[in-house]
């Protein structure tokens, strides 16, 4: 973790005037750097600003404190540098598939010709196998497929980072786990960095390298995936460190995220550098003593 | 069964058209002549058979079709100023609403995408556009003619008033309602102002434009018959004017019907453009 990380959240936070004086804190003091070619997955339970977190990274949103820095810079606006892909697929109604990838790639290169981007537009057309329903409009294509399509157009433009905001969410289970399977691959290939939000475990558990587990209140848990990278959704059941991984994040999630405060009262917490756990089979003893429930 | 219920509803038209012609035909029979105190003045106008009650004032459905062929054969003639073909009293008014209605469109919709775009202005121009819209166009009438001093522009102008606020205010709803996530997938691409306005909000937009244009040119067409009635001089609702002057009744049954087919056939044409610029989501 010497390696300076392509993108850093430093002391973030949102708070909401409240209704008859007062503000809500959504959350505050949130840290959390992010590595160049690193994926990683937010869980939390709604209502504790998720999706904020993405929009401010996205620059959609402000905070109400704090900071995003990526490449040494502190963001300002929304950027090219970091695409989405959004909840529902937000394609334009009345563009093609080609024609709204290639919409998101003109906006990123005025300077190419019609060629160079239709080209460039197929290439990530057939990336996400969708080759043949390019003069489609998006209401002729089946959910996966417009997924695909918010993917390739996220992907084209070749972002320093892809933000997801449970992207796979509105999908029937076959088709996100061919979906979930293809985005790894693909993200693996071209060496993405990633930021996804999901309230989905096994989802996490496939994709992310890190996982963020985060409280209704300021504290959060990071937790590494101790499965191989080349898991497949098909097999990883199968693998030593899949339970030991899945009951501390349902755990978490369950029980452990409401009294997580009283859990941690007393020690030393640092936002900066929340409690790092890697659930295995075999005890290891890199497990930190927070960890231990 | 599509092409059967196509069948029956035709069927079912025919057959209501030929109760109302029925109808009319038997309300315009000749009643029983009432000889003797007729007025010679209105003798000379509808005709003596007609004053004497052997023969209706109201012309016959059989008489209408006659007076309607006569126009539809020659409705190009010009004889003098006061007797002037169908076809070009129509040419008249379509010209008439053309021009106003285009220069509504070329203030309402840029105006209106201002206006939808920036809730300042969406809120300072609101109670204006509240006032004057309901008011009768009819009403800038006078107004018009003293500033103006030309009745066929202050027609013109009387066109406009009345196509501005359909198209001005569907404008300004469409644009200020165009969906939050499109918006943000402009934001994220860093799309320019220009782009966004064109690729983004305008095609978004476009359905709703295009409803605020075919209510607009509706009202228009309804207008200009009663605005030519008042500044007079040429076009169908002079013509309707001067055929009641006339009592020529068979005349003016054949304007009416007239106005009605162009009417369906501007609305017709509209929506045939709505259709290029609507979208499925």
């Amino acid at each position: 973790m010497t390696e300076k990380p392509l993108i850093s959240i430093e002391a973030l936070a949102r708070r909401y005037p409240k209704r008859g004086g007062g503000e809500t804190t959504v959350f505050e003091d949130l840290w959390l750097p992010i590595q160049k070619g690193e994926f990683v997955c937010l869980i939390g339970h709604s209502g504790c600003g998720k999706t904020t977190i993405l929009n401010v990274l996205a620059g959609l949103d402000q905070p109400s404190s704090g900071s995003v820095i990526v490449d040494g810079r502190e963001i300002s606006g929304p950027s090219l540098d970091r695409a989405v892909i959004f909840q529902g697929h937000s394609l334009l109604p009345w563009m093609t598939v080609l024609g709204n990838i290639a919409f998101a790639v003109s906006s990123r290169r005025p300077e190419w010709s019609r060629e160079t981007v239709r080209a460039h537009c197929q290439r990530y057309v057939d990336l996400v196998h969708l080759s043949g329903s390019e003069h489609k409009k998006p209401s002729e294509l089946s959910g996966g497929m417009k997924q695909r399509v918010g993917i390739a157009r996220a992907l084209a433009i070749e972002p320093k980072m892809l933000l997801m905001d449970e992207p796979f969410s509105a999908l029937d289970a076959l088709t996100r786990g061919s979906l979930q399977e293809e985005a790894r691959r693909i993200c693996r290939e071209t060496g993405q960095t990633v930021f996804m939000i999901t309230h989905d475990i096994d989802e996490a558990m496939l994709l992310a390298d890190r996982i963020v587990l985060m409280t209704n209140g300021p504290q959060a848990e990071i937790v590494e995936n101790p499965l191989p990278r080349d898991r497949l959704a098909a097999s990883m059941h199968r693998h030593a460190d899949y339970y030991p991984l899945r009951n501390h994040l349902l755990e978490f999630l369950v029980t452990r995220s409401k009294s997580f405060a009283s859990e941690i009262e007393g020690r030393p917490y640092d936002p900066r550098k929340p409690a790092v756990v890697r659930p295995c089979a075999v005890a290891e003893d890199k497990v930190p003593a927070a960890a231990s429930v | 069964m599509a092409s059967s219920l196509t069948l029956r509803a035709g069927l079912l038209s025919l057959l209501i058209f030929a109760a109302f012609i029925g109808a009319w035909q038997w309300a315009t029979l000749p009643t029983a002549g009432v000889a003797g105190n007729v007025d010679p003045e209105y003798a000379a106008l509808v005709s003596g058979a007609a004053a004497q009650g052997a023969k209706s004032a109201f012309p016959t459905p059989a008489d209408v079709a006659a007076t309607l062929w006569g126009h539809l054969k020659d409705p190009f003639y010009v004889r003098g100023a006061n007797d002037q073909g169908v076809g070009i009293q129509l040419a008249y008014s379509l010209g008439r609403v053309i021009v106003g209605y285009l220069l509504a469109a070329a203030v309402a919709i840029p105006l209106g995408f201002l206006i939808g775009m920036s809730p300042l202005t969406y809120r300072a121009l609101d109670p204006f556009i509240q006032i004057l819209k309901p008011i009768s166009p009819l009403a800038w009438m006078p107004l018009a003619l003293y500033t103006i001093k030309d009745s066929g522009i202050s027609a013109i102008f009387v066109i406009f008033i009345c196509s501005l606020w359909p198209m001005l205010i569907n404008t300004a709803f469409g644009v200020a309602s165009v969906r939050k996530e499109w918006l943000n997938v402009a934001a994220t691409l860093e799309v320019g102002a220009f782009r966004k306005a064109f690729l983004v909000i305008l095609p978004a937009a476009a359905p709703t434009i295009m409803t605020g244009m075919r209510i607009s040119i509706g009202i228009a067409w309804l207008v200009i018959v009663a605005a030519e009635m008042l500044v007079g001089g040429t076009g169908i609702g002079y013509f309707v004017w001067n055929e009641w002057n006339n009592l020529s009744i068979g005349n003016i049954i054949t304007a009416i019907l007239l106005i009605g087919l162009v009417g369906m056939a501007l609305d017709l044409a509209l929506a045939r453009a709505a259709r290029l610029v609507a979208y499925r989501e």
